[in-house]
């Protein structure tokens, strides 16, 4: 014999392994061991065979591989005695499944099998036929099956049943041949049998109207009367669990009513005295007595049961809510949650119960339970319920917040009839746990705010109020800011005071100091400090005796390291120095909200994001600000264009989903150099905006609007008022000489070599977008110097071009001196195509002859 | 590297997903699953197909679900589109994998009996008895309960089944 088939016991190995310390022993023992049976295996060793399989499948359960074993438990099911089918049958079972080839090798031991006349194999045969058969299997094997479901011994009988449940799932079209042997096995005694036939009866219901039909029409009595016999039977010590006879037989039998009961209603009827009886005897002191009551809520919630047997279902589940078992708790609010639809009202009464459970300290409870709740809410119950929740978020645990957060706001605004009450309610849930608002909700809120003329008063008072105490509250403080903002001088003067306000008093300063402590406060993010930057500029006109501590404020964020507000602190400090004369049309309040819109927006926000995330990209040089574009402006439709240009072409790098509400303040950034798009119709009714709102200043005359660059009315006559652009204080400026047309593009150089070197500086005219006017400078880098110098440009065809004469032919050297010449381009694809040029420059050195050559492509965008 | 594995995981997850999609709204057991603390199993038995790197994977999950959970919660964890039913005995835990609409309450009553009838069987039954003997134990699971449904309700019908499969020994 060879020495290592002997092997170990399997008792042995399983010790080895066990005694091992570390993973690489278990390793080690466990590749010795299928070492040993791998040369067993090829030495076709029988004596051990069932032994080496069984040390396999312990192999297999630490998870390692073992499909070299297959072959041998087909080998074990083909021997002939007992153990070696057992073994073999349960390797079958663990080291295959039905997708692998191998399986179909055993077809034919398992057709022996279940013709063998040792009732236990049969009984193995059938066992590994209904844990792994295949579909072809089924097909194969359903005839001996089917003759085996009509035999006497009730052990081959029941697995007969429950093989032929999975080949019916494998093989419906089988169904009707099981049909007629099924529902005689509803006849049988024993509990075994009878489970199995149900769960069969059960099955051929599903795949078939027909079994369906047969069956109700059969069958119902039969059923009837197992369930009375079983639940009226005496103590039955063989069944027996916590008093009651065969629970799982109750549940099996209750199922299979449902299916048949489904949309019957003479059946249901036929049910209705058991159901009742079921539903008020069976003890409920015990799981087991449970789970048949909520089976049997179930079938009664699934059949055409009477209102009566629907009310004592919902009693039930009311019961089961106040059991101290966290599982019954459970399973009960789960069946409410689909007896909603069919009697709501008969929920409804459960409602303080459910709404204690939302309280409950085990977390899948409370969120089945505020599910539940959700679903509970109408009009008449709404404010009722929302304070329970409001009041319970206070206490509730962190990780709870987010999803009652939600929920409540949901509920908010949904069953909101009144505004203040909306209001109200929202701030509560904004001062409780506004860091879990998601952004839409405060947006909404502040849309909803800015719709309420007479609630704008109260709304900002109460905001103020709220943040002093729960100034920790991210959304809180920004709807309070935008608000303030907005409603400051309401919020001073006392304007509109509700009835039911309590007198308060707020000083100018006061309110500063509430957007100061936004914008500093350690805590806040850049969104909330932006929006306090505005607000701050927008109190500064509203309030003049402020304005230099704001002023100040301001200036103090010149020199933030946040790109973001250190350049509104600039852009805003301008405006405060320069521009105070525009200032207060600058600043004036936000129109009215268009809530339909906004609405619209809500629903395409996710997608829209995207887009701006896209196109949120920022450099600083060459940033242009439009104006800020909070005039007052009567249509309402702009608007909504100005509400989708917000997300489509803004370049707010910190938030996008917040991006919207920037522009609602009143500050756009459009980055037109380096964004590369031509101004769209967008941009074009940002400047009507504008056009209409600047007549308010009399002094603005709006003469010039440069449509192009998304700018606002540039003013040539003038000599006080300075250039739009200076805002910026970015880009070089000529601002010396009033009303010479700036640069609105940034110079370039066109060129660049060794010896020479090429400016190119633009010049447009506003109302011929297409055409250029591009200044060249050329300046000598070498120590000679040039004569007869000629400068050349060659452009696409859908360019003209025109070139002035030079200024000169002569180039000093080291660049003491410069030549210019004046190229006029017509670009007739303005918008479409960007400028493109080819140049050559020819001059002589000492006499020599010499030319330079190059591309120009860095033309700026838009030209 | 690393992505690779990554891949690999979501396909078999998703196989999974498809296999159970495959077994329909059957309300049957899709696996069941005794561990113990360390997440060693002691017996997984599977009445859908997966691959043995699938079962690995499940095996692991359903440990992560249920050990660390506070006993005081309900028995009942969402699990994939499934939902494990489980109860703790000492240091061991049975799982049950059920369908989502399933009644939650008769598994944790079939998983009291099946370990009642391995108690009677082994004579007060403890961790070590599954180990040696896990072949017995697979076969009292297939006595007990067949394709997923249950095939026997009586506790004492079972150990006789037993005791004259052992005979044929």
């Amino acid at each position: 014999m060879n020495p290592f088939s002997s092997g170990t016991r399997l008792r042995d190995m399983i010790r080895a392994i066990r005694a091992c310390k570390t993973a690489a022993e278990e390793r080690a023992v466990v590749r010795k061991e299928c070492a040993a049976i791998r040369s067993a295996i090829s030495e076709n060793d029988q004596d051990y065979r069932h032994r080496n399989i069984a040390k396999l499948m312990f192999i297999h359960m630490l998870g390692y591989p073992t499909h070299f074993g297959q072959m041998e438990c087909l080998k074990l099911i083909a021997s002939a005695g007992f153990p070696e089918k057992r073994i073999g049958y349960l390797g079958l079972m663990l080291l295959l499944d039905e997708r692998q080839e191998v399986l179909m090798l055993v077809t034919n031991s398992l057709k022996q099998d279940l013709n063998h006349t040792n009732q236990y194999i049969v009984g193995l045969a059938l066992c590994a036929l209904g844990n792994i058969c295949s579909a072809e299997m089924a097909s194969d094997l359903a005839a001996e099956v089917e003759r085996l479901l009509l035999t006497k011994d009730p052990n081959i009988k029941k697995k007969a049943a429950l093989c032929s449940i999975r080949i019916i799932r494998k093989v419906p079209d089988l169904a009707e041949n099981f049909l007629s042997p099924a529902a005689s096995l509803l006849k049988e005694k024993h509990h075994g049998v009878l489970i199995a036939g149900i769960q069969l009866c059960t099955d051929l219901c599903k795949v078939s109207a027909d079994a369906n039909k047969h069956l109700r029409k059969n069958c119902t009595e039969g059923l009837i009367r197992i369930l009375k016999d079983v639940s009226n039977s005496s103590y039955a010590p063989e069944y027996d669990i916590a008093g009651i006879t065969d629970p799982f037989l109750h549940i099996r039998v209750l199922r299979l009513m449902r299916m048949l009961g489904q949309g019957d209603a003479d059946t249901s009827e036929y049910m209705n005295d058991i159901l009742a009886q079921i539903a008020s005897k069976t003890e409920s002191n015990k799981n087991a007595g449970n789970a048949i009551l909520y089976e049997c809520v179930e079938t009664i919630m699934g059949i055409e049961a009477t209102s009566g047997l629907r009310v004592l279902a919902i009693n039930i589940l009311g019961r089961f809510l106040s059991n101290r078992d966290n599982n019954i708790r459970y399973v009960a609010l789960n069946m409410l949650m689909k007896a909603i639809a069919v009697d709501s009202q008969a929920v409804q009464r459960h409602r303080t119960t459910i709404l204690e459970c939302v309280k409950d300290s085990d977390a899948s409870i409370r969120k089945r339970a505020l599910e539940l709740v959700f679903l509970l809410v109408n009009d008449t119950n709404a404010k009722p319920l929302t304070k329970e929740l409001i009041d319970y978020l206070e206490v509730s645990d962190q990780d709870f917040k987010g999803d009652l957060t939600a929920k409540i706001c949901s509920i908010i605004e949904k069953f909101s009839q009144e505004k203040k009450w909306y209001i109200d309610q929202m701030l509560k849930v904004l001062s409780l746990a506004g860091s879990y608002v998601k952004d839409d909700v405060w947006h909404a809120l502040i849309v909803a705010i800015s719709n309420a003329p007479d609630l704008q008063g109260y709304s900002v008072r109460s905001l103020y109020k709220a943040f002093q105490t729960s100034f920790e509250q991210v959304s809180l403080v920004r709807v309070a800011v935008w608000c303030i903002g907005e409603y400051g001088e309401m919020l001073v003067g006392n304007v509109g005071v509700l009835e039911v306000e309590e007198p308060l008093t707020v000083t100018e300063s006061d309110t500063v100091d509430v957007l100061e402590a936004c914008l500093t406060g350690h805590s806040a993010d850049i969104t909330t400090r932006s929006m306090s930057l505005i607000a701050l500029l927008k109190l500064s006109s509203r309030f003049p005796p402020t304005s230099e501590r704001i002023k100040e404020i301001i200036t103090v964020h010149k020199g933030s390291i946040v790109l973001e507000l250190q350049q509104r602190a600039i852009e805003f400090n301008s405006i405060i120095q320069r521009h105070d004369n525009i200032k207060s049309s600058l600043v004036e309040r936000m129109p009215v909200l268009d809530e339909s819109a906004y609405m619209v927006k809500k629903a395409n926000s996710s997608q829209e994001n995207i887009v701006a995330v896209k196109s949120s990209q920022m450099s600083l040089a060459g940033t242009s600000v439009t104006l800020p574009n909070g005039v007052a402006k009567p249509p309402a439709a702009p608007l909504v264009d100005l509400l989708d240009l917000s997300s489509d072409d803004t370049l707010v790098p910190t938030s996008t989903s917040k991006d919207f509400l920037h522009d609602l303040l009143g500050i756009e950034l459009t980055n037109s150099s380096s964004s590369g798009i031509a101004p769209s119709g967008g941009t074009d009714i940002l400047m009507d905006l504008l056009s209409i709102g600047t007549p308010v200043q009399s002094d603005i005359s709006p003469e010039t609007v440069s449509s192009n660059q998304g700018f606002a009315p540039t003013t040539k006559p003038t000599p006080t008022t300075v250039q739009v652009l200076d805002l910026l204080d970015v880009l070089p400026s000529n601002g010396s000489v009033a009303g010479d047309q700036s640069p609105l593009y940034p110079s370039i150089t066109a060129f660049q070599s060794s010896t020479l070197k090429i400016m190119f500086s633009f010049k447009k005219h506003p109302e011929k977008p297409q055409v250029t006017e591009i200044h060249a400078t050329f300046m000598n880098l070498s120590s000679d110097a040039y004569t007869d110098f000629v400068f050349q440009a060659a452009v696409p065809k859908f360019i003209q071009l025109h070139l002035d004469p030079a200024s000169s032919n002569h180039l000093p050297a080291n660049g003491n001196g410069t030549i210019t010449q004046t190229v006029t381009v017509t670009n007739s694809q303005h918008g479409q195509k960007p400028l493109a040029m080819r140049i050559r420059m020819v001059y002589k050195v000492d006499n020599q002859e010499k030319l330079e050559q190059g591309q120009i492509n860095n033309f700026p965008p838009g030209l | 590297m690393y992505y690779d594995i990554n891949i690999k995981a979501r396909r078999k997850t998703h196989q999974l997903f498809l296999s159970c999609a495959l077994s329909g709204d059957d309300e049957m057991i899709r696996f069941i699953l005794l561990q113990n603390r360390q997440g060693k199993t002691r017996l997984a038995k599977y009445y859908i197909p997966l691959e043995d790197s699938e079962k690995h994977k499940v095996e692991y999950e359903v440990h992560r679900l249920v050990v660390n959970r506070d006993p005081k919660y309900t028995n009942f964890v969402e699990f994939r589109t499934h939902k494990v039913i489980y109860r703790r005995y000492a240091g061991l835990f049975f799982s049950m994998c059920v369908d989502i609409t399933d009644n939650e309450l008769a598994y944790l009553e079939c998983i009291h009996l099946f370990v009642e009838i391995l108690d009677h069987f082994f004579s007060n039954v403890c961790e070590l008895d599954l180990v040696f003997n896990f072949h017995k134990v697979y076969l009292i699971l297939d006595e007990f309960i067949l394709a997923g449904e249950i095939q026997e309700t009586s506790k004492r019908a079972i150990i006789e089944r037993m005791g004259e499969l052992e005979k044929q020994e």
